[in-house]
């Protein structure tokens, strides 16, 4: 009794664990029971795969087609695009002149990220090395960047958030490099009550979430503002692409990037917290 | 019931054994059900957690030692150590138990011994809701009161540091260490105190010298689960911890703890930099393991 117990037990375990594993590979292969109904496979940025879900989501409702998203960096998703393994492929980056030599790019909205303080905070205009030297903590005290004498404390997202590797990309400073007395917190939210309860503290948040609590500072003495982005004044931000090779666009693939552009698109864009191109 | 023949009832009982006999047999099988259903999520969890959390180390070369002794964490850069991370773990514990084991030790001795009766009926379902609360409000609490005392207050740049972590997670512990050392207070036989005090020492001095001392692995599981509590807590840890990579050297530095440290980033994570979150899940589970063999330990003790 207790031995075919055991073994049972075994099998069970042993198959729950195999079945948890296989589960990643299994889920991929559901789209092609779908029979006539056309794949649009896209693969790329983990910033812009969240706007893309939305909009392939409402696209999805209306339209005979499914959208298969999968969010694995931008640089991945530029590979698949050019192998032709994705039909487009999403970028939160510019690309690369050797990129562009073989594909296209369609700017489907910009996100600005702002550099915010406490309110009470005088520094209201940094230069980007001043940014950098404040994340990487070669300046330690906002009396060296004109304001009041006080410390320092900077505030950080998490490794592996799409906006700090974006923030890094564009300043110009790695992971490692990022001071480590640093506060991390998780989410735009999360930085802002810190931020705005602390008068020492200095963040980065996207655009949507800048409201009277915390205090947006202006970069190369350019306000962020939503023209500002658009006219490439404000060097904070960044654009979100979709990338294709000419010949690989189908009709279907055309049509979802023409409906993102559409005033119905970029209002979704815009409520979801992008900046829409026009 | 004498004057009904024997024989006519033998078949009705019979017939109301086997009934029961049965009902018997298939509640014993719902119970085993049951009771197995605990063991099989607990085999799950660690088969699951273990075989991701020691893929980088069979299969990808990286070192455990360099893991566990490692103080820079940046997994976009390939460097995992988790140093940091334990010792904010362990300087959090045993800080939340220096506050908070006295003030609950002395709530339990109160509570089972001093206090009148109508006194302990308020005092004691507070203390039991107190354990009721979910965690993340109390993470809340402290990023909205604590934070910005120790701020305006006590002049802290950041109020995110050692110090409001074991204020929030003594709180957080008072429940359970007092649940668990009242009820060991309690069950000292009535007769040693009488003897005490038959003797001549005071109310104070029978608590200290003869009630407390015959508690001791009641009051010791109390520390234990407490401990328990206090290492394993992560939403309200994560809200007022400042979750900085260093090694705290002060109350006042900015920490992450190992439980932190997993839900902070497992969103984002993929690759490698997951599975070294289910390694870390690995070290906080050895450190549950530990404090559980401890407790047995004790609670075996305390049977002699």
């Amino acid at each position: 009794m207790k031995k075919k117990l055991k073994i049972g037990l075994l099998i069970l375990c042993s198959s729950m664990i195999l079945a948890a594993c296989g589960n990643s590979s299994a889920g991929d292969k559901t789209g092609d029971l779908e029979g006539n109904i056309h794949t649009l496979a896209i693969s790329g940025s983990t910033s812009v795969g969240p706007l893309a879900e939305k909009l392939a989501e409402k696209y999805e409702k209306n339209n005979n087609i499914k959208i298969e998203i999968n969010q694995i960096g931008s640089s991945a998703g530029i590979t698949n695009a050019i192998n032709g393994v994705s039909e487009i492929g999403m970028s939160s980056r510019e690309l690369k002149d050797e990129e562009k030599e073989s594909l296209q790019e369609t700017v489907i909205a910009y996100d600005g990220i702002v550099v915010v303080t406490h309110p009470s905070n005088k520094v209201k205009n940094l230069t980007m090395d001043q940014v950098k030297d404040i994340f990487t903590g070669k300046v330690t005290n906002w009396k060296d960047l004109g304001g009041d004498d006080l410390e320092i404390v900077v505030v950080s997202r998490e490794d592996g958030s799409g906006s700090r590797d974006a923030f890094q990309e564009i300043v110009g400073y790695s992971s490692g490099e990022l001071i480590k007395s640093a506060i991390v917190a998780s989410g735009n939210g999360n930085i802002k009550t810190t931020v705005a309860t602390n008068k020492h503290a200095v963040g980065f948040i996207s655009f949507e979430y800048i409201d009277d609590s915390v205090s947006p500072v202006s970069i190369n003495g350019v306000d962020a503002t939503a023209e500002n982005v658009l006219n490439h004044k404000y060097v904070l931000s960044r654009p979100f692409l979709f990338v294709h090779v000419e010949d690989n666009l189908t009709n279907e693939g055309q049509k979802f990037i023409d409906y993102i552009l559409s005033p119905e698109g970029q209002a979704i864009a815009a409520e979801s917290g992008a900046i829409p191109v026009q | 019931m004498s004057s009904i023949p024997i024989k006519k009832d033998a078949g009705e009982i019979g017939k109301a054994n086997k009934r029961k006999y049965l009902l018997e047999k298939v509640s014993g099988r719902v119970f085993l059900f049951c009771a197995l259903l605990s063991v099989v999520s607990l085999l799950l969890i660690i088969g699951f957690v273990f075989y991701k959390g020691s893929h980088p180390f069979i299969a990808e070369g990286y070192s455990f030692i360099d893991f566990l002794l490692g103080s820079d964490w940046v997994p976009s850069e390939d460097k995992f150590g988790i140093l940091p991370m334990i010792v904010a773990s362990i300087y959090a514990t045993i800080g939340a138990l220096i506050i908070g084991v006295p003030i609950g030790l002395f709530t339990a001795i109160f509570l089972a011994e001093i206090a009148p009766r109508s006194v302990a009926k308020i005092i004691s379902p507070a203390v039991q809701l107190l354990a009721g609360i979910p965690s993340v409000l109390y993470g809340v609490f402290g990023l909205a009161i604590i934070v910005p005392f120790l701020q305006n207050n006590l002049g802290l740049i950041k109020g995110q540091s050692l110090i409001a972590v074991i204020i929030v997670l003594a709180i957080m512990m008072l429940p359970t260490v007092v649940t668990v050392a009242e009820t060991a207070i309690r069950a000292v036989p009535k007769t040693y105190r009488e003897g005490s005090l038959a003797l001549g020492v005071s109310p104070i001095g029978t608590i200290f010298k003869v009630v407390v001392p015959a508690a001791k692995s009641g009051i010791m599981t109390a520390i234990v689960l407490g401990m328990g509590r206090a290492i394993g807590e992560t939403m309200a840890v994560i809200l007022v911890a400042g979750n900085s990579l260093i090694i705290p050297t002060s109350l006042t530095d900015s920490i992450r703890p190992l439980t932190t440290n997993i839900a902070l980033e497992m969103g984002y994570a993929f690759g490698t930099h997951q599975e070294m979150l289910f390694a870390t899940g690995i070290v906080l589970f050895s450190f549950i393991l530990i404090l559980n063999f401890v407790l047995a330990r004790i609670s075996s003790k305390g049977g002699n």
